[in-house]
């Protein structure tokens, strides 16, 4: 089963202050704990991919009738706590091992290691056509 | 002396026939099959980058023996001190070892990689590699995931398969019917991997449900005895015989009911049938002999009107009491709107949702069967509901339409 596990731009359960009033070490920790992660999910043989997205003032919004010149918007965006932050695509046995992850995900460490509870919006991806169908 | 290669398909082929017959060899003379299965995935895709240039071998096989077994050794020698490294170079000199008959070491290979030590999902990729002779990058491709987190979840399932203890020798006579078990869900299971994913690029490549016939194909071959082989054996060939006329051009669903059965492969339906009808004389019915024998029953039917729904419901009714599985249920549900009309299938269904929840797949037949007895509204409401909890996107697909063909007004019903 796949799951897509999405973190978007959003408030964390913790109240922490944004990534970018961090400590540099604390943002270091940060970081250093998503790559451990990705690398225990490849090492289990789960991971599909694992990408982070630009910032919300990069994003472009595209928007066309079919006709005339599409309409683009570009960032940043008055919602941008919306938007997605970064995802990864797992290949795991159950959906409990999803939530698992989930959760590991959503503990990542923020300032003095406290985990900085992120919302993480966990989806199965729809998967081919059933046999007995 | 070598032979020109002749096609790159026929050599790979090849290749995949002697996949087996090298690896026993190798885990016969050095043990380790973890280690031995990585040397020859190695001797494999040598064979395949060399002979093509340099023409095949005499011997293939002996070839890809001696290739292997000089990759363990290299490996010994990097990991050990001198004194393994000489015991070892003594072996060396020792001439390759006689093959035993193929039959023997895919049927080993096969109860190893299907070990029940394994989920069928670890089990599957490493069967693939170890019995089916194809590439991590293959298998890979195959289940859409990248090459090094295949490589991952097939080292890991040889990690659980060596600490298991397992030797490389059949079962216990008094475990095999057991383990024969874990090998048919595990094949079982690879077909329908392959008869699902209707899409991919790699689908031609990879064809994973001819992969599953072929292996069973083997499997059959050693034990011809076994009606429950033969049963899945037929079940397969019976099933893919509709695989031409299953989806449409854009590759959408198409029911059983509305499949044009002129594109049936009759040359299967042949072939399946005579299977099932010999491992049903031997008297030992199972659950892959009664799924065999009713799709059968659908290949032999010139119609979906004219199908004996009759004895399917009565098959459907002996694979519930055999199995227990609430969801043959559902289909044992669908016979019998045929056979006796919707309410007697719609009857069926109720009690159900205890043990099926809210699954999709029962939202899905209640909503044909409704739309059967005429209550247009509530069928489409179960079709609605079915589509919102169903994780393949081909039946949500199929799912919405049906909701929105009953919407749009009166129609065949």
């Amino acid at each position: 089963m796949r799951f897509m596990l999405l973190q978007n731009y959003g408030e964390v359960e913790s109240g922490c202050a944004p990534m970018t009033e961090w400590s540099p070490g604390d943002i270091k920790a940060h970081i250093e704990f998503q790559q451990a992660l990705n690398a225990e999910l490849a090492e289990l043989g789960e991971l599909v991919d694992a990408q982070g997205l630009s910032g919300p003032e990069q994003a472009k919004f595209v928007v066309w009738d079919g006709a005339g010149a599409p309409v683009i918007t570009d960032g940043p965006y008055p919602e941008a706590k919306e938007l997605l932050a970064g995802y990864r695509l797992i290949d795991v046995e159950t959906v409990e091992r999803a939530l698992e992850i989930a959760a590991r995900a959503s503990a990542a460490p923020g300032p003095d290691g406290v985990p900085i509870q992120q919302p993480i919006e966990v989806r199965e991806v729809l998967s081919a056509p059933d046999p007995e169908m | 002396m070598t032979h020109p290669v002749g096609t790159t398909a026929a050599a790979e082929d090849l290749l995949r026939e002697l996949a087996p017959q090298v690896l026993g060899a190798v885990v016969r003379r050095y043990g380790n099959f973890a280690d031995a299965e990585d040397a020859v995935q190695e001797a494999l895709i040598a064979a395949a980058t060399t002979w093509p240039e340099d023409g095949r071998p005499d011997d293939p096989l002996a070839w890809l023996i001696r290739v292997a077994a000089r990759r363990m050794a290299n490996q010994f020698r990097s990991e050990d001190a001198r004194r393994r490294r000489e015991a070892l170079a003594a072996s060396w000199s020792v001439t390759v070892p006689e093959p035993v008959p193929a039959r023997d070491d895919t049927l080993i290979l096969m109860f190893m990689c299907c070990h029940p030590s394994l989920t069928p999902a670890t089990a599957i990729p490493l069967t693939l590699r170890a019995v089916g002779g194809l590439t991590t990058r293959e298998i890979a491709a195959a289940f859409l995931v990248p090459e090094a987190t295949m490589a991952q979840r097939i080292s890991r399932a040889k990690a659980k398969i060596k600490a298991s203890g397992e030797p490389f020798a059949l079962p216990p006579p008094g475990q095999r019917p057991e383990r024969l078990r874990s090998v048919l869900h595990v094949l079982y299971l690879l077909f329908n991997e392959g008869y699902t994913s209707s899409s991919g690029p790699d689908l031609a490549r990879t064809d994973l449900s001819g992969e599953a016939i072929r292996l069973t194909r083997s499997v059959q071959a050693a034990m011809p005895d076994d009606p429950e082989v033969t049963g899945l054996l037929a079940v397969m060939l019976l099933t893919d015989a509709r695989r031409p006329a299953r989806s449409g051009a854009d590759g959408e669903l198409i029911p059983l009911a509305e499949q044009d059965r002129t594109r049936w492969d009759q040359d299967l339906i042949g072939e399946g049938t005579r299977l099932i009808t010999a491992a049903l004389r031997r008297g030992q019915v199972g659950e892959y002999q009664v799924q065999a024998a009713i799709a059968a029953l659908h290949d032999q039917a010139g119609s979906h009107a004219s199908t004996d729904w009759a004895r399917i419901l009565t098959l459907y009714g002996q694979l519930e009491a055999m199995t227990g599985n609430p969801m043959v249920r559902l289909n044992r549900a669908v016979a019998a709107a045929m056979a006796q009309g919707p309410g007697a299938g719609l009857a069926l269904l109720d009690g159900l949702g205890g043990q099926l929840g809210d699954h999709h797949r029962l939202h899905a037949v209640r909503g044909h069967l409704l739309e059967q007895a005429g209550d247009r509204q509530a069928a489409i409401a179960e079709f609605r509901a079915a589509a919102a909890r169903t994780n393949n996107l081909r039946e949500q697909q199929y799912l919405t339409t049906q909701a929105a063909r009953l919407a749009a007004g009166p129609g065949p019903g």
